[in-house]
């Protein structure tokens, strides 16, 4: 088994002109781990995200993604990492079907993968309507199966369960909760949730670092401070 | 390539759902046909008057293409998407570029007609092989040139006005070449082939713009 931490981060920086989003932050986060980033809005969170997924490039600091340092080695995790965001990343004129099919052919994955994910969302029956004219519950369902068509080492979640009701929650479990088998980072401004699926907390405020480690050792002062 | 196939085909399905990008270049040449036919106030026109005029209403007809070229990859989050597959970025230079010439050729199947039934004097039959050839070049330079100026403007705040800004200039040459070349096809008593020296100019300016296009487009897509 690789020993090496599934996400390595040393001193990462990032600025947005004179803005810095992020400002010397370091975390280990083991295979199979789930680092829960908390914070605010505005905190980093989603640049962090950003960063780990390819799309964005640090400024400063050290980043390694499943032992391959970025951005230099980026082409190489691209195709292990799953992304789930605030946009589902699909085209709104195609169905929900087409855009499976075009990410599955992207990313070189078999095109049957694409209704047995919607059938495990159950969105098989309404696959072929435009993306447009789904209720936002769905339209996250079809994101996550976007997210995991590829089957990804390392899953990037940026408040999943947004918009879902309990039993949209888990039919998507299994593909991205726990149950996954995948390293996970995850964002929610639902702190108590994030702390029952993390093993390892980032704490963010205005970028910097307030608390990284177990989620066992952050104190309820510590929390209430993170969101103040 | 495999990649690149794949977002063509999503590109041309896209136009196919919404008919949002040809129809408006179409109606936009036609206008502007009906527009000279008036401006000029001359029944016909022929040779060089009539090459420029053909090539100047292509070439701002194309911009409204360019400038939608990346709309729904902005909008809907396709660029992110792309990004995180595993596959070359000049993909999407490729099938962008084969996109807007696909849309061109479909433009230029209503708009030459048209063309010839509102202001060109000439018979439009003897020269047609030539001016294909000539236009086929012409699309070239049009769809590489708009792909690397839309995937600039873009990410910027006034990409509607970015593309015509960065584009036309860069353009200027093609649509010379264009126009030269198309001219003696167009003429009364025109020969059948186009000026060899003018067909080489616009040959070799979209061989020079696909190279630079290739270098550089890696870089484009970063935020």
């Amino acid at each position: 088994m690789d020993a090496r931490p599934a996400i390595e981060l040393r001193g990462l920086t990032r600025h947005f002109g004179e803005r810095t989003a992020l400002r010397d932050v370091s975390v280990e986060v083991p295979p199979g781990a789930t680092l829960a980033v908390l914070g605010r809005n505005g905190a980093g969170k989603s640049t962090l995200l950003r960063i780990l997924a390819t799309l964005l490039r640090p400024h400063a600091g050290e980043v390694s993604v499943l032992g391959e340092p970025l951005p230099r080695r980026g082409f190489a995790v691209r195709g292990r990492l799953g992304l789930l965001g605030h946009d589902p990343l699909l085209y709104t004129d195609l169905s929900s079907r087409e855009n499976l099919h075009y990410h599955a052919r992207l990313h070189g994955v078999r095109p049957e993968r694409v209704d047995e994910l919607l059938e495990r969302v159950q969105m098989a029956g309404r696959g072929d309507e435009p993306v447009r004219l789904l209720s936002r519950g769905m339209l996250q369902r079809v994101a996550v199966c976007r997210a995991v068509l590829h089957a990804p080492d390392l899953l990037l979640l940026d408040e999943p369960r947004a918009n879902l009701d309990p039993g949209a929650g888990e039919l998507i479990e299994p593909l991205i909760g726990r149950a996954s088998g995948c390293t996970r980072v995850l964002t929610s401004h639902d702190p108590q949730a994030a702390l029952a699926e993390a093993d390892v907390v980032l704490g963010l405020k205005d970028g910097r670092v307030t608390y990284a480690g177990a989620p066992g050792g952050l104190a309820a002062a510590d929390l209430k401070e993170l969101y103040a | 390539m495999r990649a690149a196939l794949t977002v063509l085909r999503k590109d041309l399905l896209l136009e196919l759902r919404t008919f949002e990008t040809v129809p408006a270049m179409a109606l936009f040449s036609v206008t502007t046909f009906v527009i000279f036919h008036f401006a000029l106030n001359r029944a016909t026109i022929d040779g060089q008057l009539a090459a420029g005029v053909l090539t100047t209403t292509l070439l701002f007809a194309a911009m409204l293409g360019i400038n939608r070229l990346f709309v729904a990859e902005r909008e809907q989050g396709g660029f992110d998407a792309f990004l995180l597959a595993p596959v070359d970025r000049t993909a999407m230079l490729v099938a962008k570029a084969a996109a807007l010439f696909a849309f061109l050729v479909v433009l230029e199947v209503i708009a030459v007609p048209a063309f010839a039934l509102l202001l060109l004097g000439p018979s439009l039959g003897p020269p047609l092989p030539g001016l294909i050839a000539v236009l086929a070049l012409a699309n070239t330079a049009f769809a590489v040139i708009g792909t690397l100026v839309s995937a600039i403007a873009v990410h910027t705040r006034a990409r509607d006005l970015i593309g015509p800004i960065i584009g036309l200039p860069l353009l200027i040459p093609a649509l010379i070449a264009t126009a030269r070349a198309a001219g003696p096809l167009l003429a009364a008593h025109g020969s059948g082939s186009p000026p060899a020296k003018w067909i080489a100019i616009l040959a070799l300016y979209d061989l020079v713009f696909a190279l630079v296009a290739y270098a550089v487009f890696d870089f484009l897509l970063e935020e």
